[in-house]
């Protein structure tokens, strides 16, 4: 018996053991300043994706009056982030040729939508981050994040009129801004942590809902237990 | 009339109405015998324990898998073009889509947790052994049925991991000799996993595996209430059974004392369901991986290409095998027969006794080695094969971890192939002639 006992416990440890797994990156990542209830930070966000992301890279899944659900009202959905006509209630398209954009970049860029569901938001944060200043590139940019071997990126640093220029430490693998471009490395951090914000929202938008939810549920179920506990006693009082 | 006889007289009538409906039901349908048959007097011995609750877990998992999956169907569109958008549609515009969803997904994986902890209590008590072994095999038939719908779901959502996994599936089938590139060819309906692919695979998610699931379900619960229940004891209820009634002494009906003590794991399984649902829909990347959030891109092979956890073990011996002769095919082999070695327990165990409980040393030592052979090539599976990096030279610069994984590989076939014998020379408790609680 004791021996069944001890598998079943060392059998319950294991099942809850991939909680704590995550997956190893190559590259060192940031830790990305994710707050989905920061309405605020979203909203800032969503500015600078619509504006500086959102020419290249779609974000086919997500539509724009979804933005009601993070404080922003139609009004201000229609005037600051419409700007080719689009109703409020379509998703965020883009006009570029997928077939001309291989040929300009090398590379179609990727629809954004569920893009830190796919490589997760310090990922993000850390690439947006991670450009430098490479002459030998078709681009003049490199960033170690995207590729952790040979630095090589072909979307060119969209941001660089905010971040400035960094250069890389081949030895160290450090980045230093040689040239400050119109933001402070702070503000351009928060810049790119609310961008980030706003594309984790974006990945999974009923996520907030999801996880308030889940209490409710789990107060039902735990008085369900309860009560199956004590029905379960009464019917088994006779039985030994 | 007072107000009290006046009601009594309403029941009188409402349950004689409801008797005669089920006199009439019962003259044409063998409705009320079979409720007796199954529930209220089918005894099952009372000293069911906690490995005791996977088994209607299953089931319940079964009915949650295809109500959701009926929902999910009505949104998602199976067209190479269109599955993986439709796939976030349901997440973000259909209502409550993305609970339906992160449901199914969930209970793709939770099916294997429960199905896994079921096949482990037979193992354990000795439920394969005679008069069960129709019930085992009906039951290793379902575990099959299970990983091809596993399998087939897990293209639909068109996704990196989707689609490279099922060219590697699809693959393994090409290396069987002579016929191999046909088979593979014909599964796929294309050289290469395509949109015709992704369209018979998802009829055989939806409709095809589901009917032969049902079927053997109902096979497999046909046969356990034809023979009865094993238990943690592994001792035969039906030989002693109370003189007038013909009741077997430690059988108690199922209804209500085992329907009220599963609703107690339903609410238990339940919890933990809703923490992975609302919580962690994901599991770390082990229920959706990271890889299936980018489109299937037929140009793009992932660098590291994973099934889904509950494959692994199995994976993991695919990869340990080495080639022969230049082909895989010992491998893919390998593989389909540590999944079918399950079937050949019933005959493989010679042991005077069935449960745990009675065994001796040697039985318990080959479990536990089997137990964690299935576990580290589980967790191997997962990982790419050089993440131990390498032995030195003089083990010619071999991946550290393939050097493990086929060690386990060797421990998991010979739990099965040396079983005729270590159950025969261990040393057994005597059995008693009731169950012991």
């Amino acid at each position: 018996m004791k021996i069944v006992n001890r598998l079943r416990n060392t059998l319950l440890v294991l099942l809850t053991l991939p909680l704590l797994a995550i997956a190893s990156e190559e590259a060192r990542l940031d830790k990305a300043p994710i707050d989905a209830s920061d309405y605020a930070s979203l909203q800032r966000g969503a500015k600078t994706f619509v504006n500086y992301c959102l020419n290249c890279h779609s974000a086919n899944y997500m539509r724009y009056n979804r933005l009601l659900e993070i404080g922003l009202t139609e009004k201000q959905i229609k005037e600051n982030l419409l700007f080719t006509g689009e109703k409020v209630g379509d998703t965020m398209k883009v006009a570029m040729d997928k077939k001309d954009a291989k040929k300009w970049f090398g590379a179609a860029p990727p629809d954004l939508s569920v893009e830190v569901r796919a490589r997760g938001a310090d990922w993000v944060y850390s690439y947006m981050r991670g450009f430098y200043r490479d002459t030998t590139s078709p681009t003049g940019w490199g960033n170690c994040v995207f590729d952790p071997v040979y630095c090589k990126v072909s979307m060119p640093h969209v941001l660089y009129e905010l971040q400035g220029e960094q250069a890389l430490n081949h030895e160290t693998h450090e980045l230093k801004l040689v040239k400050p471009g119109l933001l402070s490395i702070e503000e351009y951090d928060t810049l790119v942590g609310d961008l980030t914000n706003f594309m984790a929202y974006m990945a999974e938008p009923a996520k907030q809902q999801r996880n308030q939810l889940g209490w409710f549920v789990l107060l039902f179920l735990g008085v369900l237990l309860v009560l199956t506990y004590r029905l379960k006693k009464a019917y088994w009082k006779e039985i030994h | 009339m007072t107000q009290e006889t006046h009601s009594k007289q309403n029941k009188s009538t409402l349950s004689n109405a409801l008797n005669c409906t089920l006199n009439w039901v019962d003259a044409r349908f063998p409705l009320t015998s079979n409720i007796k048959a199954h529930l209220t007097e089918y005894y099952a011995p009372k000293n069911f324990n906690f490995w005791y609750f996977f088994g209607s877990l299953a089931l319940l998992v079964l009915v949650l898998q295809i109500l959701t999956g009926i929902f999910l169907t009505m949104h998602y569109k199976p067209d190479a073009d269109l599955a993986f958008g439709s796939v976030e549609y349901i997440m973000r515009d259909v209502p409550w889509g993305w609970l339906i969803r992160y449901m199914h997904s969930t209970g793709a994986s939770m099916f294997f947790v429960v199905v896994y902890l079921h096949m482990f209590r037979g193992i354990i008590y000795g439920s394969y052994r005679n008069p069960r072994e129709l019930i085992w095999l009906f039951g290793v038939a379902i575990f099959l049925a299970l990983m091809g719908e596993a399998f087939f779901g897990y293209l639909l959502p068109w996704g990196q991991m989707s689609y490279w996994g099922a060219q590697v599936i699809v693959n393994l089938f090409s290396t069987i000799p002579f016929i191999g590139p046909d088979v593979s060819e014909w599964l796929r309906g294309d050289y290469l996993v395509s949109d015709a692919t992704l369209n018979r695979f998802f009829a055989f998610h939806v409709i095809a595996l589901p009917l032969v699931l049902l079927g053997l379900v109902v096979a497999h619960l046909i046969a356990l209430h034809e023979v009865g229940s094993n238990n943690p004891d592994g001792v035969e209820i039906k030989k002693l059974k109370d003189k007038k009634t013909g009741i077997p002494l430690d059988g108690i009906p199922f209804h209500p004392y085992y329907t009220v003590k599963d609703l107690v794991g339903v609410s238990a399984f339940l919890i933990v369901f809703t923490v992975i649902v609302f919580f962690a829909p994901e599991m770390g990347g082990y229920f959706l991986e990271a890889n299936n959030f980018v489109p299937a891109d037929p140009l793009k092979t992932p660098a590291h290409i994973a099934p889904v956890w509950y494959f692994t073990p199995y994976y993991s011996i695919l990869r340990a095998v080495p080639p022969i002769l230049n082909s895989q095919f010992p491998g893919v082999a390998a593989m389909g027969l540590s999944v079918v070695a399950f079937a050949f327990l019933p005959w493989l165990d010679k042991s005077p006794v069935k449960s745990i409980r009675y065994r001796g040393g040697l039985y318990k030592a080959w479990l536990a080695a089997f137990v964690v052979s299935f576990l580290v090539l589980g967790y191997l599976g997962t990982v790419p094969s050089n993440v131990w990096g390498q032995f030195g030279d003089w083990l010619s610069g071999a991946d550290r971890a393939t050097v493990v994984a086929r060690f386990f590989t060797v421990v998991y076939f010979l739990f099965f192939a040396l079983m005729p014998w270590y159950t025969a020379k261990d040393k057994t408790k005597p059995v008693p002639e009731r169950v012991t609680g």
